[in-house]
């Protein structure tokens, strides 16, 4: 049992930014923790009913208010002002800080599954040789990757935990998400808001290459997308309940076609 | 018995103004202010995301029918006031007189809007988009009838209060000293047809 | 003056039973459809603390779903073969569990507790009224929330079972029946609470008239118990915060039946919009269901340590100051929903700011049994408790609050943890205290403090084996409402740790038997009440417990503020708001709270 209160290892550029903030109110809220905790303990054994002994008649202390007004105010304002940059920079995708090479990805999510775009070689989406997969989300090392993230039903959440990232996929609307892998290794991708019975399996794999592992992965999966003639049906929807215990799935699926699944299936 | 203590069975604290009834009904409109704001609130968001479902003021709605509609609900305001000018003076006719205008305007209001749904549906403006012929969008019809017809609703609620109100008027239960149920079937009566003026400028007029 | 002011202050005087004059009213007219603030507390306390037994047996099937995932229940087999077949819990059954669980938790149990029962136990009697300002408004409220509950429960039984789209109901999710699986039963879940919410409004109204119009002669607004402060403001929160509930439920409600599209996007629906609307009542709801637990405390506190709380005044602007920032803060549950980042960054400032005002609470709780003469009865320990607990739920806030942070820990159990330190840790040993405290005003009888220690032992152990280590479940990034958490394989490695949270929570469950049987025990075996059990200030302890229909025989009058414990020069401890100053020697008048 993990009883310690260490975030698991960042593996994001802006991940060990957020890390720091959350040890730095870790600290502050463990200091205030002790000394409440311990007074609370100190005053409640020093200050035993005892026979004859009264307490002391005060109805407080008003310099001792301003203190505890004022310092918990600073310590939450500069908690906030920290916060601030790293929320702007881990957050809005389309300023300066996500560089111009980005790898552009569409992600939709809709029950139960995570659907991703890859734009294929050329780079770019909404082309000819853009593919899809299934659960998983395949990156390069020391790339940012910009997704816009979209919802065909309800509202998911793509949530990365050891990217630090989690944007709620919301139908109607275009998302734009961003981050940078640090390190090569498989991660999970969970969905973390509750979107109907299958909310519990919609997981998927996030697998970060290096540069040019991943740039062989994009040249094979393209030809094999391409090689593919866009099959009438395909396997989704058939393995979900397989799914429950197996492995994420996996497949490819030409853009032209819906990832097919009755999504909402009843037992 | 005193004025006060008959006028909701407690009187306030000394320095205080507002007998329980009158401070309660006070209170319930404010509620009453932030359920309209919802949906108030509901309908900005969604025609700035959508201008597009809305349509032309004159092209779906009869927007005379509405005005002279909006004119009758203003003439109750002035009837309902009418009528608790005369029971502040103890006019116990005048009361009831008051008091039967002010519900024929207010059921007048209330057929008139029935007539109006009638029309509209004929036209195929339905809320949602099932069956949607009208012009504009499925959320021009969904937030029109959510919106006028909660508003219906409460006048409705009104008139049954008022008729409420007119039997125990038709029973002396009202005096000079006495008042406090016309004064709050006033102050509701009042809100109604605020809400209904701030209801039509925006889904009418704009 | 006091013969001026029950003519002129209180003309319900006539209401007043006369001592010696006997109650004629028949059963019904007493005990079922009374009008009589004290008997319609104690039917809100029965009504809501057997919806906190549902709802904590939900909590129960739940950690059963999470320590033993797939596992049958022993004798789960009751619950039908469409919810858990064999026992064993189904997806569908599960999500329908931690919605059921949230709604009860919050609407039917911790709501009525703090409002309706403190509400009406408190207020008339605190401020030195008879009775509510419109008993029967007061009754209907009682009788509208039965069949709000009613129509809740009902729910389970219908085809497609009960709502199951969170206790926050997210549209589309809780729009689109074909999206959750939920037929009626997520319109019921909107009907019900529509009508709850008609019979909170009715409260509303009626506590602050009551607040405002009713008080006894000197009961100024300084001088109010701060229980009813924090009702007082409550109310307003409850006021100006459930009808957009309605509204917003109306709009679903029709999105659902209708065919409208309020919230459904392929027509334009904005589904951020339900959010907005949920959240901007939600957001006050959080602070009605931890406001009154906080007067609760500051009033049992004083009086277990015998010492004027300290800085009342900073306690009253504390209230208030939350009560207004929990109006702009609404969007800081929205961090991570598409909302723009840049409003999520106002938003982070004034949830920053809003924890001050808690900050506050703490210190002068603190500062209240600094140099006290502290007793350790049961209400003063589950009031410390409170304390002690609260300090952590408020803490954890802060992570959630700074929007980077919230990232990784938003909708994980880290938040499960929160909310429940806030409003079990604090809420509930709030409200436990608040029980053991008054049980013996109103029903007669001390609750037996053996049992009630035991009770209070044994739940926060347990409760702290529960829900501290959920801290932990999500800081390793496990999510909430997660049918079967093995599903990730990194999440496999925090099974232990979910089945000691469980087997915690089942005996954590099992513990608040002993406080079920120490209550049914006492209301007929307890000890008799004496009026004034604690030495207690506030007006209710110079009544007989319980008090007579009609409360106060005369008059009360009021001379100082309720907090006035250990005056020096004073015998006794502790000095009733209603004494006059002349019997209690000269030597402390002027001083603070007593008349100039």
């Amino acid at each position: 049992m993990n009883w310690n209160w260490l975030l698991p290892e960042p593996v994001s550029t802006f991940g060990s930014e957020i890390d720091s903030i959350y040890y730095l109110i870790l600290v502050i809220t463990a200091v205030i923790f002790v000394i409440v905790e311990v007074a609370l303990v100190v005053f409640m054994v020093k200050y035993r009913h005892r026979e004859g002994r009264r307490a002391e008649y005060s109805h407080g202390n008003t310099k001792l208010e301003v203190v505890w007004t004022v310092v918990p105010f600073i310590l939450v304002m500069v908690i906030a002002w920290m916060s601030m940059r790293v929320w702007i920079e881990a957050k809005v995708a389309d300023r300066g800080h996500v560089s111009e090479d980005a790898l552009p990805l569409r992600v939709a999510a809709k029950q139960f599954e995570w659907n991703v775009t890859y734009p294929g070689l050329d780079g770019e989406l909404d082309t000819a040789d853009d593919f899809v997969k299934r659960n998983q989300l395949h990156l390069p090392v020391g790339r940012a990757v910009r997704i816009d993230l979209t919802s065909e039903d309800v509202i998911h959440s793509f949530f990365l935990p050891d990217f630090r990232v989690k944007q709620d996929a919301v139908p109607g609307m275009v998302i734009p998400v961003w981050f940078q892998p640090t390190a090569v290794g498989e991660y999970p991708l969970g969905c973390a808001e509750l979107c109907g019975l299958g909310h519990y399996r919609m997981r998927g794999s996030v697998t970060v290459h290096e540069v040019e592992a991943f740039d062989a992965w994009m040249l094979q999966e393209g030809q094999d997308a391409a090689v593919e003639t866009p099959a009438p049906a395909d396997t989704a929807g058939v393995d979900l309940e397989a799914a429950s215990t197996a492995p994420a799935p996996e497949g490819n699926h030409p853009p032209s076609h819906q990832p097919a699944s009755e999504g909402k299936e009843r037992a | 018995m005193s004025q006060a203590a008959t006028m909701g069975a407690a009187r306030p604290m000394e320095g205080m103004r507002v007998y329980n009834l009158k401070l309660g009904m006070w209170v319930f409109l404010l509620s009453e202010v932030m359920f309209f704001s919802s949906l108030i609130g509901a309908y900005i968001i969604l025609r700035f995301a959508h201008p597009e479902q809305w349509a032309e003021p004159n092209q779906v709605l009869n927007v005379p029918l509405t005005g002279f509609n909006t004119f009758m609900l203003i003439c109750s305001s002035v009837t309902m006031v009418k009528a608790f000018a005369a029971i502040e003076h103890g006019d116990q006719a005048g009361l009831r007189k008051w008091l039967i205008a002010t519900i024929f305007l207010g059921a007048a209001f209330v057929g008139i809007q029935v007539y109006e749904y009638i029309k509209l549906v004929e036209h195929g403006f339905v809320p949602g988009a099932a069956n949607y012929a009208a012009e504009g969008g499925p959320l021009y019809g969904s937030t029109f009838y959510t919106m006028t017809g909660f508003h219906g609703a409460h006048v409705t609620l009104g008139v049954l209060a008022l008729i409420f109100t007119t039997v125990k008027a038709f029973r002396g239960k009202y005096s000079a000293q006495d008042y406090g149920g016309v004064e709050i079937m006033g102050l509701y009566w009042h809100f109604v047809d605020l809400v209904w003026i701030i209801l039509f400028t925006i889904v009418y007029l704009i | 003056m006091s013969t001026v002011s029950v003519e002129v202050g209180h003309p319900s005087v006539q209401h007043w039973a006369e001592p010696g004059h006997p109650d004629d009213r028949s059963f019904l007219r007493k005990y079922v459809f009374s009008t009589d603030h004290k008997v319609i507390g104690c039917q809100f306390l029965i009504l809501s603390l057997v919806f906190l037994l549902i709802g904590g047996t939900l909590a129960m099937l739940i950690r059963w779903q999470l320590g033993w995932p797939g596992t049958a229940i022993p004798g789960g087999g009751i619950l039908g073969e469409a919810k858990a077949p064999g026992g064993i819990i189904l997806p569908e059954f599960y999500n329908s569990l931690v919605t059921m669980h949230g709604t009860f938790m919050i609407f039917f149990a911790i709501m009525p507790l703090l409002v309706g029962v403190f509400g009406n136990w408190l207020i008339p009697l605190h401020i030195g009224a008879a009775d509510m300002a419109f008993p029967r408004l007061n009754m209907a409220s009682f009788w509208t929330a039965v069949p709000a509950g009613l129509i809740m429960i009902a729910s389970f039984f219908v085809t497609g079972g009960a709502a199951a789209a969170g206790w926050t109901a997210y549209a589309p999710l809780s729009a689109v029946p074909e999206y959750s699986g939920v037929y009626l039963g997520q319109e019921l879940w909107c009907i019900s609470l529509i009508v709850l919410g008609f019979s909170s409004l009715m409260g509303a109204v009626n506590y602050i008239t009551t607040i405002v119009n009713m008080r006894a002669p000197g009961m100024k607004w300084m001088r109010l118990p701060l229980p009813i402060w924090a009702l007082f403001i409550t109310a307003i929160l409850v006021l100006l915060a459930i009808p957009v509930l309605t509204g917003a439920l109306i709009l679903l409600l029709f999105d659902q039946t209708l065919g409208t599209t309020f919230f459904l996007p392929p027509d334009g629906g904005q589904p951020l919009m339900w959010q907005h609307l949920f959240w901007y009542f939600g957001h006050p709801e959080v602070y009605i269901l931890i406001l009154p637990a906080m007067g609760l405390v500051s009033e049992v506190l004083s009086n277990g340590a015998r010492k004027p709380i300290f800085g009342y005044k900073f306690m009253v602007w504390a209230i208030v100051a939350i009560a207004f920032l929990g109006w702009i803060v609404w969007g800081h549950h929205m961090f991570q929903s598409g909302m723009n980042p840049y409003l999520g960054a106002t938003f982070m400032t004034s949830t920053m700011i809003i924890a001050v005002p808690s900050a506050i609470k703490v210190f002068n709780w603190l500062g209240t049994i600094y140099k006290g003469d502290i007793h350790f009865h049961v209400p003063m320990l589950n009031a410390l408790a409170f304390v002690a607990m609260f300090v952590i739920g408020g803490l954890s806030g802060v992570f959630m609050a700074s929007t980077p942070v919230d990232i990784f820990i938003h909708d994980t159990y880290f938040i499960v943890a929160h909310i429940h330190y806030v409003l079990f840790g604090g809420s509930l040993f709030a409200i436990f205290a608040g029980i053991y405290f008054w049980f013996p005003k109103f029903f007669g009888r001390m609750m037996n403090p053996t049992l009630g220690k035991i009770h209070f032992l044994l739940t926060f152990v347990f409760y702290n084996l529960v829900f501290f280590p959920m801290h932990n479940l999500g800081l390793d990034g496990m999510m909430r409402r997660i049918y079967d958490p093995n599903q990730y394989e990194y999440m496999v490695p925090l099974q232990p740790m979910n089945t000691l949270i469980s087997v915690a929570a089942l005996l954590l469950g099992a513990a608040q038997l002993i406080f079920v049987v120490n209550f049914v025990w006492s209301l007929w075996r307890g000890e008799k009440a004496p009026p004034n059990p604690w030495n207690a200030n506030s007006l209710e302890w110079t009544l007989p417990s319980p008090p007579p229909h009609g409360n106060f025989v005369a008059m009360p009058t009021v001379y100082r503020g309720p907090y006035e414990y250990s005056v020096p020069g004073r015998e006794a401890d502790f000095w009733p708001q209603d004494e006059p100053p002349a019997e209690a020697g000269r030597r402390s008048a002027g001083r603070e709270g007593v008349p100039a």
